[in-house]
């Protein structure tokens, strides 16, 4: 399994798998968006507005995923110092980034006609407002230090302290009274959504897991050939 | 297995990760107050000083037929099943706001047992479910 994501086995990727992962990706999606927006039944308290679920929940959970994933490649990186694990994490970002930003605006759509309220001050949304500026800095240190090695090490200090806050996230709503309601879905207990509703949240997850799956190996395979030719470069020089 | 050097850096992270931890830990502990979005009405009551000027929430479920409508001012009752408080808001409040779900109510203390509120927020829980099964579940329980 980790063997392809090998740098020669993702530079040899061709966009035939990306196209058949496009296609299946639409197929989810569609049938996700029409058994979540229509075939779906309304919420007994909230009525229509639960329908935002199926775009909040999936996003979330991608945004802290990607995270971890983050933390993990950047405490090998820092041990192990393989060379493509940088190239991985750096490749993740953006999509935790944009899928964070997804989860906290439509969290806001969804407080407004629930809750009564934009935004509030409690532990769950400020952990989850930290990952995004966590996913910010990221990507910044990337940007704005332009030698390898030092960008390298800062950002996998980043990777490895905004990993932290993934157990403050997760268990926020646990440890102290929030406003944002506890998790449906856990290891331990059956979930509380009813199954009618549980199915198009499970294909609406699948589909945006494909789409990050697709950007993720479209980043990975041109930070890959990026790293070839300037390594190239700096022989020649 | 490891190199020497591969080793000394498991271990320095290590240290480094565990000490971070419980920084953050005692950072926490210490905010708790502040992490806190809203006190129930036995914590209040427990409390062994109240301000009237500080700005405080209180959460809890709407005691079921407490709501009382007199034009734009609502009075409830939050209740935590063990400790009750009394509510008085002038205002419109939130499209989920109904007797016997969950509320958190913004405002400052007259006393223990009475709270003026000028924002009040409809919290719903982790359980989600269409009407006809939420009506069956009801009946079953009757």
């Amino acid at each position: 399994m980790l063997k392809n994501f090998f740098p020669n086995k993702i530079i040899s990727l061709t966009n035939r798998t990306i196209n058949s992962l496009t296609i299946l990706l639409v197929i989810v999606i569609t049938f996700g968006f029409i058994y979540a927006l229509i075939l779906s039944p309304p919420d007994h308290i909230q009525g229509d507005s639960v329908r935002i679920m199926y775009v909040h929940v999936p996003s979330s959970f991608i945004a802290l995923t990607c995270f971890g994933f983050i933390g993990i490649a950047s405490i090998c990186n820092l041990i192990f110092k393989i060379k493509f694990m940088p190239l991985l994490a750096k490749s993740l970002a953006p999509i935790g980034f944009v899928f964070s930003l997804i989860s906290i605006v439509t969290g806001s759509l969804w407080g407004k006609p629930t809750w009564g309220i934009w935004w509030v001050w409690d532990a769950r949304l400020v952990s989850m407002l930290i990952l995004f500026i966590f996913y910010s800095v990221y990507i910044l240190t990337w940007k704005f230090i332009k030698n390898f090695e030092k960008a390298n090490k800062m950002s996998s200090a980043i990777g490895i302290l905004g990993t932290l806050n993934l157990p403050i996230i997760k268990y926020s709503v646990d440890w102290w009274s929030t406003l944002h309601q506890s998790s449906s879905i856990t290891f331990t207990s059956a979930p509380t959504i009813h199954y009618t509703m549980l199915i198009p949240l499970t294909i609406m997850f699948l589909g945006m897991l494909i789409y990050s799956l697709i950007i993720f190996l479209m980043r990975y395979k041109t930070e890959l050939m990026k790293f070839k030719v300037n390594k190239k470069k700096n022989k020649n020089n | 297995m490891f190199t020497k050097k591969v080793k000394s850096r498991i271990f320095f992270l290590f240290l480094l990760l565990i000490s971070i931890s419980v920084v953050i830990f005692f950072i926490l502990k210490s905010l708790e107050k502040n992490v806190v979005y809203f006190l129930s009405p036995t914590e209040i009551y427990n409390k062994s000083s109240i301000s009237s000027e500080k700005i405080i929430r209180v959460g809890g479920l709407v005691k079921i037929n407490s709501i009382n409508k007199k034009g734009t001012t609502v009075n409830f009752i939050i209740t935590d099943l063990k400790k009750e408080i009394i509510v008085s808001y002038n205002g419109l409040v939130p499209n989920l706001f109904s007797e016997g779900k969950g509320v958190v109510a913004e405002g400052k203390l007259r006393d223990k047992k009475y709270f003026v509120a000028d924002k009040i927020l409809a919290k719903h829980d982790e359980n989600y479910m269409p009407p006809e099964v939420s009506k069956a579940l009801e009946e079953s329980n009757n």
